[in-house]
């Protein structure tokens, strides 16, 4: 039923084994699609090693460093796409920074450069990116961000965060407004906490798993397999009557009033 | 020192900062001064541990743990209190 095959996907955001986004590339891969992969690039390369190796397995037909911050580099991503596919159906945004200082504490000592880099990484990337991906989806398509409830209630410690996933949020709709006449869909996943490079970052993330597990319906986290069943499903034909919507993949916790 | 999760601790510290001589891995070796550990390397390496060895390591623990050796103190004091 849930079948890609055929269908050229674009993952971003994968850093390494515990990236949400790998748990989401391996599942299109199960599912057929053909994957490109971008990475982080870096200093010391340890993405493009790491995140090569890691992905060597889903045999990825494009692997290119993409810094969103970066327009020549975001150029140079879709150009290669172009060159190398001649279209795009599936575009996968896993992207969130913000320093580490705004990630803890006062939200409103947050600084005017580190709300603006947390919102440029983490919200403005996915309009960027789908910019340069609607020419290239000319069959249609799919787009699936990341979010996290923490842009729709406050959750300690996620602060600036949770304001770039609310713009995040917002652009979905936004986007699913321009692209729905191209038969192109937008979609987000709020997926519950998971441990990872980037969630890390943010203070006290052991005692939000925590208190998921103590209080969700489900009396358990989610895993990044999880959530990447849930986006092959929003970019297959399964979901094709959906779009500009938050899906919650979250142990139904987002339901809960205490 | 638990020379067992020393190994161990070893072991996951040569993989995750991809050093090949083991001999630089003491348990004086800072993380950061010595082996060349990064923020990202550290966060890394931390979450490498507590999958070896199913324990968690809030923030503030892993911020005072800045040698192979501590590490392997809080590591065994972890495992010994859960056995």
């Amino acid at each position: 039923m849930l079948d890609l095959t055929g269908k050229k996907a674009l993952v971003t955001g994968i850093a390494n084994n515990r990236s949400i986004a790998w748990g989401i590339a391996q599942q299109l891969h199960q599912a057929g699609a053909e994957l490109g992969v971008t990475y982080l690039p870096d200093d010391k390369g340890r993405f493009e090693k790491k995140v090569g190796e890691l992905v060597e397995p889903l045999a990825p037909t494009v692997f290119l460093p993409c810094d969103v911050q970066n327009d020549q580099q975001v150029d140079e991503t879709f150009s290669a796409i172009a060159e190398k596919w001649g279209k795009l159906d599936i575009l996968i945004h896993c992207l969130a920074f913000a320093q580490k200082d705004d990630l803890s504490g006062d939200f409103s000592a947050t600084s005017r450069q580190g709300f603006n880099t947390a919102l440029d990484v983490s919200s403005y990337s996915l309009t960027r990116l789908a910019h340069s991906a609607k020419p290239l989806m000319t069959d249609g398509g799919a787009i699936v961000t990341l979010t996290y409830l923490g842009g729709v209630k406050v959750i300690p410690n996620y602060n600036v965060m949770g304001v770039a996933k609310a713009a995040l949020e917002c652009s979905v709709r936004y986007l699913a407004s321009e692209l729905g006449p191209h038969n192109i869909r937008v979609n987000a996943i709020s997926a519950g906490p998971i441990r990872t490079l980037a969630s890390s970052a943010v203070g006290g993330i052991l005692d939000m798993i925590h208190h998921v597990e103590a209080t969700a319906p489900l009396r358990r986290t989610v895993t990044q397999v999880e959530v990447g069943n849930t986006a092959a499903f929003l970019c297959s034909d399964l979901s094709s009557g959906i779009t500009g919507q938050v899906i919650y993949v979250d142990s139904g916790y987002e339901i809960m009033g205490m | 020192m638990n020379q067992d999760v020393f190994e161990k601790v070893k072991k996951i510290v040569m993989e995750q900062l991809e050093i090949d001589d083991e001999g630089k891995i003491t348990p004086e070796a800072s993380f950061a001064n010595d082996l060349n550990a990064d923020s990202l390397d550290t966060v890394e390496l931390v979450m490498a541990l507590e999958e070896e060895f199913d324990i968690e390591i809030p923030d503030e623990v892993a911020e005072q743990i800045d040698t192979v050796g501590k590490a392997v103190d809080h590591i065994s004091d972890k495992v010994a209190a859960s056995a």
